[in-house]
This record gives C-alpha cells, structure tokens and sequence, in this order.
C-alpha cells in the first residue's frame, strides 16, 4: 500500500495523501451523501423520489433545451473570436485572452444582476429608449423570459468557450498548416482539413464548461427568468432550502443524482467522439 | 539562358525588422538537379527554399519557374513540394490518408489514389503501414511518409528543408542513400537544406555555400571542397589550416616562413592572399626532411587516422596521419604543391584561427542539435 501512496514526477516522489484526502473530503463524500439522500425516503431504502424526474420533465426538458441553445450560441461567437486571436500578434494574445478573462474576476452574481438592471423594464435600455420615443413608450419586454436566462448563460460561460478553443488552435503547429497549403491546399481546404479537425479537443472541452454549469444553474433563472420559469436547478435547490415550503433532501437528491449521470454519460459520448477523430491533446477533460 | 534551367533566382533580397536576411542572391537550377544549399544557421538558407516554396515573398528580385515568373503565386498552386523539417505530418490522419491528402485535393479518382498511395509506400520501403497511426511511427518512418507524402503529388522540384537533422546518425547515413536514391530514380529535382557539410558533399550534384545571406560559392562537392573561394567556405567545408601567405610570383608562395611551390598564378607579385592546407594533404617526416618543423601538442586517434596537433611557430596546425606521433615530439612537415590552395583575402580572413581552440562550426552544429529532440543524438 506504501507504494501507491506517492507517485513519481520528473525525479520527485509526490506524496498523495494530501490529494485523496481532499479528494475523500470534498468529493467522494458529498456524492456519497446524494446517493444516500437520493434512495432513501422515511422507510429506509426506496425508488420511489427517482419517479419525481419523470414528474418535473416539463422541467428537466426546459433546462436540457435552454443549456442546448446557450452551449450552440457560444460555440458560434467563440469560435471566429478564437481562431481571430490564435492568429494575431503575440501582444495582442496576450491583451485580448487578458480581457476575456476581465470579467470573470468580477463576482458572478453581480454581473447578473448587472444585466438584469440593464434588461429590466426600468433599466437602462428602456430608460433610454423613453428619452427618443417620450415617456409613454410601454418598453421593450426583454427580461423574465427564456431569451433573458439563455443570453445570461451565454453571457456568464463564454469565456469557458472561447478559451479552450484558442488553446487548441494555437497548439496546431504552423508547419502543419504550410504542409497542407505546400500540398494544394485553398484557404478554405486548410481550415476544413487541418484547422477545425484539429481543434475538436478544444471544442469538446468548451462545450463541457459550457453545457455543465448551464444545465445546473438556478441564479441565472432566478435573476433573469424571474422565478416564472423553474429549471432543474432551481427545482433542486428548493428542495434543499424549502422556498416553496417543502424541505426534501430526498427528491433534492435524486434529481441530483440524475442530473450528475446525465452530464456523466454526455462526456464520455463526446470524449469517445474525440477519440474517434484521433485528435491528440488540447482537451481539459 | 541556359536550356534545362528548372528555376531561377534573380537579385533576391529580403529583410525582416530592417535586418538584411539576403542579399542579392542569383542562382540557376538545373532540372533533375540535387543542389544543396550549405550555411550555419541564420546564413539564409531556409529563407530561400521558403521563398522556392511560395511561404515568403521577397522584397526585390524574381524567381522564375519554368521561364515564367512566379513572385506572388501561392504555394499550393507552384509545382515544388516541401518536405519539413519535423516532417510535418498530420496527425488526426493515419499514413493512408496523408499520402493521399494531396492527391483528393486534386480530385483523383478513388482508385487512382490508391494505386498512387501503394505505389509511393513501396517507394518508401513502408508498404503495410497504410493504417497505422502517425505517432505510432519512429522519427525515420515519419520522415519517409512525409516525403511519400510530398512526392505523391508529382513535383517537378522537392525541397528538403533540413530532413535529416533530428534523426539519429546511423539512421542518417541510411536515409541519405535512400534520399539520394529516390532522386536519381524519379529524375526530379531535389533542394536540400543543411548545416551538415558532409552531408553536403555526399549527397549533392552542386553544393550552394551560403553565409550571412549571400552566397559564398556555387560549385561541385570536388570544387567546394578543393577549390574553396574564401576562408569561410574552406573552414566550413571540411578541416583546414588556413594561414596568411605571399604570393612571392606565380607558382610560388611564402607562409610560415618558408617558401612553397604551388599551382596558382594570376596574383600580384607580393599580394597578401590566405593559404589552405587540408590536414590530410600533409605528410609527417623526420625533421630533417621536412620543409617545416613544429612541436606536436596534441594527438587523437580516429580510428582511420590520428589528429596530430602541432606548433609551428605559435600556430597550431592540425595534422591527419596514419602514422602516430607523440605530444612532445619533433616532427617535420612536407607539403606538396598540389596540396597548397591560394585564395584571395576576403571578409572572412584570419577569422578562424588556429586548431587552439573549437571552431565556430562545431558550435553551429551543437546549436542546432539542442533543439533537436532526437533519439540519442551524436553529431560528426
């Protein structure tokens, strides 16, 4: 057992205990627990709370359906952003991935809430356009609804898009891309070819970072949704909290718990997928 | 204009950051040439088989394909293939489909593909490795799917940029015959790439020795070799002993105080001129005999022959001899005439001393290797 205790790097040993213990702590115990929760109800050991899935489709479908449409708008913009930063000047790397990062040092709440002062029915789009149009203009209706959550998804998880692509891209070494135009290649065969097979790893890796926190997500719907429109994780955190009365650890649990094995099963697809193009590296997970 | 001219090179100049890589570089391809452009690094070699290639642009000068100037043609569509220096390989396709990546590309039938994909496999000695994966392959095999790779498309020019460099050196003595080989059986014409001077020599029909982006001199491997034209060429070219001399008249020469016949005529009487003496051309004999004499300071064996070093009057001279001597020993030098090579003084003269010290070849030639990740690497 000693022996699996530390692992070699370059010529150091590296004691893990540290890392499984964090790991025992922070990881393994709490999905233990969602276990629990999830096939236990007042008798012991039951099925029963996993039924409830079915009762929230509507939901669960609303929340796949919404992430789906957040994940394919950010794959979108960030491609062209990404492709047009791995191929500027080292300086303007260096800036442009800088201010990408920019607003991800601010606390995600608050940008939220900054877009719904923006969106909402007094905000500032709408105060503005009451100083062309007169003070009777109605305003435009552009939050509390779906189009307010997927924009706050994409708003919020962009980034996560847009930088594992650049990565991949900048990985694509130059002489492969001269080998392919040296062997007949148009621009347009380059990019087809080489460039965009090649960044597959990337790809996978934002659609991960994207499609996650997107399904998952209960402030975004909240803020921007205006609590009309539930989504699998504000379904969740209710049933932990009791915001609407009921405390269930249980149900809470089990739509945890199937959640967790969808997002699960969807990696390893696109991971097996990643394999089969036979791309090598540049992916996160 | 010569008739069978494949490509060529007029008053090439380019410059990067205001710094001048070539200059006015003018050179005739001949077709089903092997031709070897030869420098250190940063002496503009690669430079100029990018600009061949199509990837750069020179700022003056043209370069003419087939007697038609091609300046501003994209390298996909000029005739030439390039074969890279980390060979470049595809990675998320196996070996089939990057030798066939060019042939879709020109929108060859299926079967026509395949038959030309076999058909360069075996010309790589590589047939049943269609379906293998690229990084599943040693440096050497990837290095023959790259050419298969580049002659699948049918070139009229293959330009090797440095092909040899990060494999190891048994593996390069292969792959030169092979290279060379392959040439001579296609008929087409190959432009290599290399630091390595006996590569150079080994390989090539015309050797082009570069140097701070102008070329030195155009010739034979005999000629470059025999007959180099300035201290760098001979320096770079093989070992020399390169010493300031007086052409006392024609066919007469004084260095290191004493005074040779030779071969060479047609400078001024008392012209100032350097002196090679190839460390092979040199016989050792008793000090009584020799027309110089010197102390020996240093002795390696070789395996075919010794490295004698030896003092003579404070510059050390480096001997090739079968026959041993001993570090401390008196020993006498004859030179024939033929062995006495005249050049006139240039740029280059008395920089590159005596055997006292590495030269700056060997030093090129580490630098390039520690960039090199290569299996066990061991330079000449």
């Amino acid at each position: 057992m000693t022996k699996s205790r530390s692992v070699e790097v370059g010529s150091k040993k590296v004691n893990l205990i540290p890392f499984s213990g964090w790991m025992v702590v922070f990881v393994l115990i709490p999905i233990a627990l969602v276990v629990y929760y999830a096939f236990t109800g007042v008798d012991g050991f039951t099925l029963t709370n996993l039924k409830w899935i079915w009762v929230y489709r509507d939901t669960l479908w609303l929340s796949v359906w919404l992430s789906v449409i957040a994940t394919v708008i950010c794959l979108l913009l960030a491609y062209p952003v990404a492709y047009m930063i791995s191929r500027a000047g080292e300086k303007m790397q260096r800036n442009a991935t800088l201010f990408i990062m920019l607003p991800m040092w601010m606390n995600f709440l608050v940008r939220t809430y900054a877009w719904m002062t923006i969106l909402e029915n007094n905000g500032l789009v709408n105060n503005a356009l009451r100083g062309i149009f007169g003070e009777d203009f109605a305003g435009l209706n552009m939050i509390n609804n779906h189009g307010a959550i997927v924009l706050g998804m994409v708003y919020n998880y962009l980034p996560y898009m847009i930088l594992p692509i650049y990565t991949a891209l900048t990985k694509i070494d130059n002489s492969l891309i001269e080998a392919a135009r040296d062997l007949g290649s148009g621009a347009v065969q380059v990019f087809r070819r080489i460039v965009l097979p090649l960044s597959v790893p990337g790809i996978i890796s934002g659609i991960t970072m994207v499609f996650i926190p997107s399904i998952s997500t209960f402030i975004i719907s909240k803020i921007l949704g205006g609590g009309k429109d539930f989504l699998i994780g504000d379904l969740i955190e209710d049933y932990f909290l009791g915001n609407s009365g009921v405390v269930n650890y249980n149900i809470g649990a089990a739509l945890s718990l199937v959640i967790m094995v969808m997002i699960l099963l969807a990696t390893y697809l696109m991971n097996r997928f990643d394999k089969d193009a036979k791309t090598s590296g540049g992916g996160i997970l | 204009m010569e008739k069978n001219v494949v490509i060529e090179l007029k008053h090439i100049s380019v410059a990067f950051d205001g710094e001048q890589i070539l200059k006015d570089i003018n050179l005739t391809i001949r077709n089903g040439e092997f031709i070897t452009f030869l420098g250190p690094s940063g002496c503009g070699k690669t430079t100029t088989l990018r600009i061949i290639a199509g990837f750069l642009e020179p700022d003056e000068g043209d370069v003419i394909f087939d007697g038609k100037k091609i300046n501003g043609m994209p390298p996909h569509k000029r005739q030439v293939n390039t074969i890279f220096q980390r060979y470049a390989l595809f990675p998320h396709l196996n070996v089939y489909e990057n030798i066939a990546f060019g042939l879709k590309l020109k929108k060859l039938s299926k079967a026509d593909i395949d038959k030309k994909v076999k058909e360069m496999l075996s010309l790589v000695n590589l047939k049943g490795f269609e379906h293998r994966n690229i990084n599943s392959l040693s440096g050497g095999q990837q290095q023959r799917v790259s050419i298969a790779r580049a002659l699948a498309v049918d070139p009229k020019v293959l330009l090797l940029d440095e092909p040899l460099g990060a494999l190891d050196l048994k593996l390069r003595k292969d792959m030169q015959v092979e290279l060379k080989k392959i040439q001579q059986s296609l008929g087409i014409t190959f432009i290599y790439v290399t630091h390595d001077q006996e590569e150079a020599l080994s390989m090539s029909d015309t050797i082009v020795v570069m140097d701070g982006g102008k070329i030195q001199q155009i010739g034979s491997p005999t000629d470059a070799y025999n007959e180099p034209v300035n201290a760098f060429v001979a320096d770079f070219i093989g070992e020399s002993n390169i010493v300031d001399g007086i052409m006392k008249q024609d066919r007469v020469v004084e260095f290191s105080g004493h005074v040779f016949d030779c071969l060479d005529a047609g400078f001024d009487r008392d012209e100032k001129v350097d002196v090679v003496v190839r460390p092979e051309d040199v016989d050792v004999v008793p000090v009584e005999k020799g027309m110089l004499t010197g102390t020996v300071t240093g002795v390696t064996f070789k395996g075919v022959h010794y490295e004698i070093i030896v003092d003579i009057n404070g510059f050390l001279w480096m001997i090739q001899s079968t026959d041993i001597s001993y570090v401390g020993d008196e020993i006498g030098l004859y030179i024939e005439p033929d062995a006495i090579h005249i050049m006139k003084k240039s740029e280059y003269s008395g920089m590159f001393g005596d055997f006292s010290s590495f030269s700056e070849e060997f030093d090129e030639l580490s630098d390039v290797n520690a960039g090199v990740e290569s299996e066990g690497s061991d330079d000449d």
